[in-house]
């Protein structure tokens, strides 16, 4: 029971982790209709710059504003250099130019910093553990991320649904000509939209980085599970990211630690170990299956 | 006349002055011998392959550009980690380049890809680091030697450990791909102990919460894993996040703890035991000298990727000077290869019928650096002269 509660934790752990990814990925997605597949890049300067600034001894929370502030200004730079060009063209397009992107990001990573991973420790007040639950010992950096990760979302939900810019990204999202036709300054919008995923981003790399390894091609595990995540929760919709968020990182979570002991009530431990490790990284997607079988648009749609 | 005209009449010049002190040389070494690298130099584990071109580049440039006294024509490919990747780049380099010999591979599922056909087209392929048993066993080759180890090896030398250390109960983690798989038999092969369990996990998975809490409620002795590159950071650090590192003892092979990781985790390796058949405190004279070498070629730490590159560009070398860098002579090639007459980093090193090396391995610990940062440190030694289990299925 202990560790079922335990396990419950880390699948939120991992859940808001995706969340933070999940909400800039499907604004972007949600109001500008952009595909962009280099969203998991801007987790890696993130992590990159953080891990790098904390190195050269700027203390844990300067660095992490240095990493939040580098993915941001890297997401406004590829806004305005690239991103522009794309809003128009067909979702293939995009895909193309954005996976250019990542090995771009790869690339220049590997000849900024080299090809061996980056050191990050955790912050020392924050590397011990905590007894939230008595007889299991949690990680405080993990219980840190979760409270950062329902604060953020906090914040987000604020802003999308009580004030004027949120009205705009939410109009934005169901009726993209008619915002601008109502006066708001849209290609201003985009750029400080774009730039304000791609800080969720860097804030979800840098908090990553402690318990993982910085290196070129951190970002596109995570990307694909983002965009699991918003494709069962429902694009564009921010209440979509969190349930979608939080179903994947328990479902991944569970599966992993559950569907292993499952398998070994039918088959030998040894095929049971291997057979189980496998279904168990496919979970995801067959929820994912299920999920769209039932709702073609994600659980919460938005466009009509 | 030609550039290669002008590089033999030069060559042939310099020979002619060396000629008269190693007369075996002699004036033949006019074509330079081409060797392709193929190594994983991209993605996530592209330090691995970056490691292993650096020991190479630097035997080949403490020769003054040659090996053996030939020179060398390298050419390296990068396979991204994908098996048919490095099988196109094989066929190119045998095909239209026409390179004499093959290396590099890290990968035991890209090798598995590429040496059976290379070998079947007649070119030798030294391994500087993969080596899935199937190589070693039913499917040896003349063709095919490993400078590095068979890839049970290093983990069957830390279920000998594990066991001789007295831990009754372990608990095993390795990736679930085959050379996971090969990881935990090796230590099985050796450790007569219980497992209270044994966990695969996805290959790349980057966060080990679940498979860490149930750890701990399984209350083990202690812990073997195999997690090379990025996912062995993870492990390590979040293994000490947990609150863990003292209380349960981890084991590895040297996968997972190179010098780049510990590098990269920092304190929270430190104390962990690994395997090897090399570590860079090694007291022998070429050891000393590789290590000092390169680190003042590319100022870093080198790993046991870069040190079996460096062992394997040697052999290569002692076997081009055994036949005067005429790569014609393939028979009398292989020969001198198996004849092994080189110095290796690692001491003791000789080829086994299956043309894998008997060697001895060794343990050795993670402990900060007098000059920074965290290093691994000799403790002691399991096996001198340690066969591998699949040599006896070689019929060579």
């Amino acid at each position: 029971m202990l560790l079922f509660l335990e396990q419950l934790l880390n699948g939120l752990q991992f859940g808001v982790t995706l969340l933070l990814m999940a909400s800039g990925l499907t604004l972007i997605f949600g109001i500008m209709n952009l595909i962009n597949l280099a969203h998991g890049s801007l987790f890696m300067v993130g992590a990159y710059v953080g891990a790098t600034a904390i190195a050269h001894g700027s203390g844990f929370f300067l660095g992490l504003l240095a990493g939040i502030a580098a993915a941001a200004i890297t997401g406004m730079a590829m806004e305005f250099v690239i991103m522009r060009r794309l809003y128009r063209r067909d979702h293939l397009d995009q895909v193309l130019a954005t996976f250019g992107l990542i090995l771009f990001f790869n690339e220049m990573v590997s000849i900024i910093w080299g090809r061996q991973p980056v050191a990050m420790n955790t912050p020392d007040f924050l590397s011990g553990t905590v007894e939230l639950i008595p007889g299991a010992p949690y990680p405080a950096f993990r219980l840190a991320v979760i409270v950062t990760g329902i604060v953020v979302t906090g914040l987000l939900y604020f802003l999308v649904m009580k004030t004027r810019i949120g009205m705009w990204i939410r109009a934005g999202a169901s009726n993209r000509e008619m915002i601008g036709a109502l006066g708001v300054n849209i290609s201003l919008l985009y750029t400080v939209l774009f730039g304000f995923g791609a800080a969720l981003a860097g804030l979800a790399g840098v908090m990553a980085a402690p318990f993982s390894a910085v290196q070129s091609g951190m970002g596109e595990n995570i990307l694909i599970l983002t965009f699991v995540v918003i494709v069962i929760g429902g694009i564009g919709s921010i209440r979509g990211a969190v349930a979608g968020a939080l179903l994947i990182g328990l479902t991944d979570t569970l599966g992993r630690v559950y569907i292993p002991d499952l398998m070994r009530l039918w088959l030998p431990p040894s095929v049971a170990d291997g057979a189980g490790a496998s279904l168990a990284s496919m979970m995801i997607y067959i929820l994912m299956a299920v999920v769209l079988a039932f709702r073609p648009r994600g659980l919460f749609q938005t466009h009509g | 006349m030609s550039l290669k005209g002008k590089k033999a009449v030069l060559l042939g010049a310099a020979a002619a002055m060396m000629g008269s002190c190693i007369a075996t040389f002699g004036a033949q070494a006019a074509e330079p011998v081409k060797i392709g690298l193929i190594t994983t130099l991209s993605t996530g584990a592209g330090y691995l392959g970056d490691d292993t071109r650096k020991g190479f580049e630097l035997a080949i440039s403490e020769q003054g550009g040659k090996l053996g006294g030939a020179d060398i024509n390298l050419i390296v490919e990068d396979d991204g980690l994908k098996p048919e990747t490095a099988r196109q780049i094989a066929t190119r380099m045998i095909e239209s380049e026409h390179v004499d010999l093959m290396t590099g591979i890290v990968f035991s599922n890209v090798a598995m890809a590429v040496v059976p056909k290379v070998v079947r087209d007649g070119i030798i392929y030294v391994s500087t680091n993969a080596g899935p048993s199937l190589l070693a066993g039913a499917k040896c080759d003349a063709n095919y030697f490993n400078a590095a180890y068979q890839n049970d090896n290093i983990h069957e030398a830390m279920g000998q450990y594990v066991q001789d250390q007295g831990y009754k109960k372990v608990y095993l983690l390795a990736p679930n791909y085959p050379a996971g798989k090969d990881a935990m038999s090796g230590f099985k092969r050796f450790y007569k102990g219980d497992i209270v369990d044994e966990v695969y996990t996805k290959l790349g998975q980057t966060d080990y919460a679940a498979e860490i809490a149930s750890l701990r409620a399984a209350k083990p002795d202690a812990v073997f894993f195999f997690y090379p590159g990025g996912m062995g950071i993870n492990f390590i650090k979040q293994y000490a996040q947990a609150g863990l590192k003292d209380e349960i003892p981890l084991f590895g092979p040297a996968f997972s703890a190179d010098e780049h990781m510990v590098d990269a985790v920092g304190e929270a390796a430190e104390g962990m035991k690994n395997s090897s058949l090399w570590s860079p405190d090694m007291d022998n004279e070429a050891s000393k000298k590789f290590v000092a070498s390169y680190v003042a070629k590319y100022g870093a730490k080198p790993s046991q990727y870069s040190m079996q590159a460096y062992d394997a560009a040697n052999l290569i070398g002692s076997a081009i000077a055994a036949v005067g860098g005429d790569m014609s002579k393939k028979d009398e090639f292989r020969t001198a290869l198996k004849k092994a007459d080189f110095t290796s980093v690692r001491g003791n090193f000789k080829f086994g019928n299956n043309n894998h090396p008997i060697q001895d391995f060794y343990i050795r610990e993670v402990v900060a650096d007098p000059d920074g940062g965290f290093t691994n440190k000799l403790v002691g030694k399991v096996f001198s002269d340690h066969v591998d289990a699949y040599a006896s299925e070689c019929k060579m």
